[in-house]
Formats: C-alpha cells, structure tokens, sequence
C-alpha cells in the first residue's frame, strides 16, 4: 500500500499555502501532523492531486496566552498538550486528556488542529473543543473567520472547513473557575480510538451543595462530538449526590446516537456511556472538593 | 512541480543524500535508498509501530511520515544502538537476556521506543513505561518479557 501519484508542496508561508490551496480549488489536501492523512494515502482512500504540507511554516507552530484561555497554532503538536506549562496551568484537562490521546510515537507528530480538523467523533480533541467552547479560526487566501465547536463539527469527517481554509488557530478559553472538568474514555486497548468517552464538567452552588451547571459531551457515539443537554439539566439545581448522576446518566444513554460496528454494539456504547458519565461526575465533584 | 526531491538528512551520525519520489514514505527511503534495512515495515498505517525511528530526538512512525519531511533531519535508527564493533547497547543486551523478543519483527520498533523514554525518564515506572509501550505491537511474546527487558535496560542504564 503505497499513495497514489501527487504533486507536493512545503511553503514557508501562511501566504504561499493558501494561495496553493486557492489555485488548487478542492483538489489539495493540507498535510500537518499526517497521522491520519498519511494511512488514507497509503490505503488510497484518499487521492489528492496536490499535498500542501504546513509543517515548514515557522509561524503556525505556537502555544501562546489568548485572553485568560490559550490559544494554539496548526502544526503544535499534541505533545505540547503534555509539556507546555501554559496548557497546565490555564487548561488542565487538555492535559489530562492527553494520555488517552493514542500513543507518545504518535504524539510527535499529531497535530491539536489536526485532530480538530479531521474530526473523528471517536477523538478526544473534537469533544474537548465542544465541552470547553473552543474558537477556530479558519483562514483562506481572501479571509479569516471564528467558527465555535458548536457549529464546526458538521457530520463524521465533516467540519465548516471549506476546501481553500486552513484551521490556523484554535483557542480554548480557560474554564471557569467555580468549575471542575474530567476525561474519561473505554477503548479496547490503551491508546486505541474509544468504543465511548466523556468530557464532563461541573459547578456547585457553594451554598446549598445543589449543582449551578454541568457539561456533558460525548465521543464514539454518534456522527460528531455529542453534547446532551438533556442529561445536563437533569443535573441542574439537584444535590450533588447518586440520584442525580444516575438520572444524568439514563438520560445520556437516549441522548446519544451510537451506531454498531466491529468495535462495539450499539447497546454496549449505550451501557458504557451512562457508566463513564456516573464515573466523570464522581470525578468532577472530587476534584471540586480539593479546590 | 517536481515529482521528486533531493533529500539530505543525517541518519545515526552520518550524512546522506537521495533522490526520492515525493509520495514516498520515510520507512521506504531508509529501506530502499539508504539500504537502512533494520528498520521494519508492518502496516503501513500507524498502527504497529514496527517502523518507529526517531527524529530530532523523537519517537515517530516512519511509515507514515513522507520521506521529503524528513529533509534536513537527524534521524535515528536501530542501526544507530550498537557500537561501530558490534557492542550491543544496554537496551539490547537487556531485550536479549530476558527475551524480549520471539520473531524479532517488532523488536526495532519496540527499541527504538524504549530509547526515547529511557532517556526521558530514566526512573520510569511500570505505568509509564506500558504507556510508552501502548504504540508498539508484537505478536509473539504477550508483552511480559518486553516490559521485563525494559526494566532491566532502565536499571542498568541508571546504575552505569
């Protein structure tokens, strides 16, 4: 399995990039970490007559303070989600969530855009992006625009993206600071695509104990990064106990759309996703309880 | 357009230069212009780790990197392990002693792994260290005696 004839290119430039994929109206790919592109090139899945490889661009290769969040450039690989202090300190649960993120060798080279980009609902990445609210930038040869993670996930594989953008940046905004967040995800083997996942986030009411606000978003279970907000209210105003997580968790079993395929039944993705939701708001209200 | 580029890299020391099509992979390169065969090719999509090398001092699947990314790199191959006399390195003297290795197909890879993250950390612990070794498959040994070859090459590498 070898790809398919293409024409390549490694700009230096932002500039030059765009152009190319201008010129080359729907016909180009953009190649960043490759850790995706490169095995549907191989397998001739995928068939590009050009290759626009960014790697070469000095200046998309950032993680910098954006507001009180950070903001990330499209070829920082997923390792930073591991080293940079900055992530950690603004972002923790990107960091956390890193070690779900397939293996070190491939760490490497992965790209945080990348994954965004390629938007497999069985990924981290896209599900954190939807769960803290992240910001992309999509830039084309004429120009730039913000796309929220609410509208950018389209369908399975499918993003706002139009042929001639590049996703330049994106920015996830510090969460807030009343808030906890968890990662959690069953996949077969560690490092694997998860059969089912959870970003979960929560907020007390430091009164009363009763929960302010809660974030449920889901991964492996449908077409795109699923948020249910049914199961969020039924957590809302509700003490922070059992009977809450369970109702939230019945309520994320209908709330997703999981289909069947060799990995896992349709069933068990239902099964795993309210046992991962108990679990990530247990882990929530933990970390809660350390602030 | 060019549909094939000079490459000029730096593999375990040594300088090279070929001429490769662009839709070739790093693994390919190495293998079949650079006649570095000590690299394995397994399944040519990430998967298996056989074709881990490291670039810039980092663990990468070379399969699934392109050969023209690779211009201007220092690369490190399993070539790169023993001494010029045949010297094993620690990692493969431990890898042999508690045979961690049956076939052998996987054992560059799972070398080359072990490198990175006994440099890194050299006071890894269990979990990292099968964190590390999540990204490399092998067939035959069921993983035990790897993880035990890579405690012993830790050891060693930390008591030299």
């Amino acid at each position: 399995m070898k790809p398919a004839k293409f024409d390549y290119y490694d700009p230096r430039s932002l500039e030059e990039a765009l152009a190319l994929l201008d010129t080359h109206q729907g016909d180009g790919k953009v190649l960043a970490g490759g850790q995706s592109l490169m095995p549907l090139l191989n397998m001739r899945l995928a068939r590009p007559n050009i290759v626009v490889d960014i790697n070469r661009i000095k200046e998309l290769n950032y993680v910098r303070a954006s507001d009180g969040g950070i903001a990330i450039g499209a070829i920082a690989r997923q390792r930073a989600l591991q080293t940079e202090k900055l992530i950690a300190e603004r972002v923790p649960i990107l960091q956390e969530a890193a070690y779900y993120i397939a293996h070190p060798q491939i760490r490497s080279r992965g790209t945080i855009c990348g994954s965004i980009a390629h938007a497999d609902p069985a990924a981290e990445l896209p599900a954190l992006a939807l769960a803290l609210d992240a910001e992309m930038t999509l830039t084309s040869a004429k120009a730039a625009r913000t796309v929220g993670a609410e509208t950018f996930f389209q369908s399975f594989f499918t993003t706002a993206l139009e042929a001639n953008e590049i996703l330049t940046e994106v920015r996830f905004p510090a969460p807030r600071k009343d808030s906890a967040w968890s990662v959690l995800e069953i996949s077969r083997r560690h490092g694997d695509f998860a059969i089912a996942g959870i970003v979960a986030g929560l907020a007390l009411d430091p009164d009363r104990q009763v929960i302010r606000r809660a974030r449920l978003v889901y991964f492996g279970v449908g077409a795109t990064p699923v948020r249910v907000t049914a199961a969020e209210e039924a957590l809302i105003g509700q003490a922070a106990l059992e009977p809450a997580f369970e109702a939230a968790a019945q309520s994320a079993k209908q709330g997703i759309d999981p289909s069947n395929d060799i990995h896992a039944t349709e069933e068990y993705r239902r099964a795993v996703a309210a046992t991962l939701t108990k679990r990530a708001l247990r882990a929530a209200l933990q970390k809660l309880g350390k602030n | 357009m060019a549909t094939t580029r000079t490459i000029k890299l730096r593999v375990n020391g040594a300088d090279y230069e070929g001429t490769a099509e662009v839709r070739k992979t790093l693994v390919d390169f190495l293998r079949e212009d650079l006649g570095l065969t000590g690299t394995n090719v397994g399944c040519e999509h990430g998967v298996c780790g056989a074709c881990t090398i490291l670039m810039n001092g980092e663990t990468v699947r070379s399969c699934i990197m392109l050969a023209a990314q690779a211009d201007g790199a220092e690369l490190m191959t399993v070539e790169g392990l023993a001494k010029p006399g045949g010297e094993l390195h620690p990692i493969q003297e431990a890898f042999r002693e508690k045979h961690g290795l049956q076939c052998g197909f996987c054992t560059p890879g799972f070398l080359m792994t072990t490198y990175e993250l006994l440099h890194k950390h050299p006071d890894a612990d269990e979990e990292e260290i099968k964190e590390w070794l999540s990204g490399n498959l092998c067939r035959c040994t069921g993983y035990q005696d790897i993880l035990e070859s890579v405690k012993l090459a830790a050891s060693r590498l930390r008591n030299r």
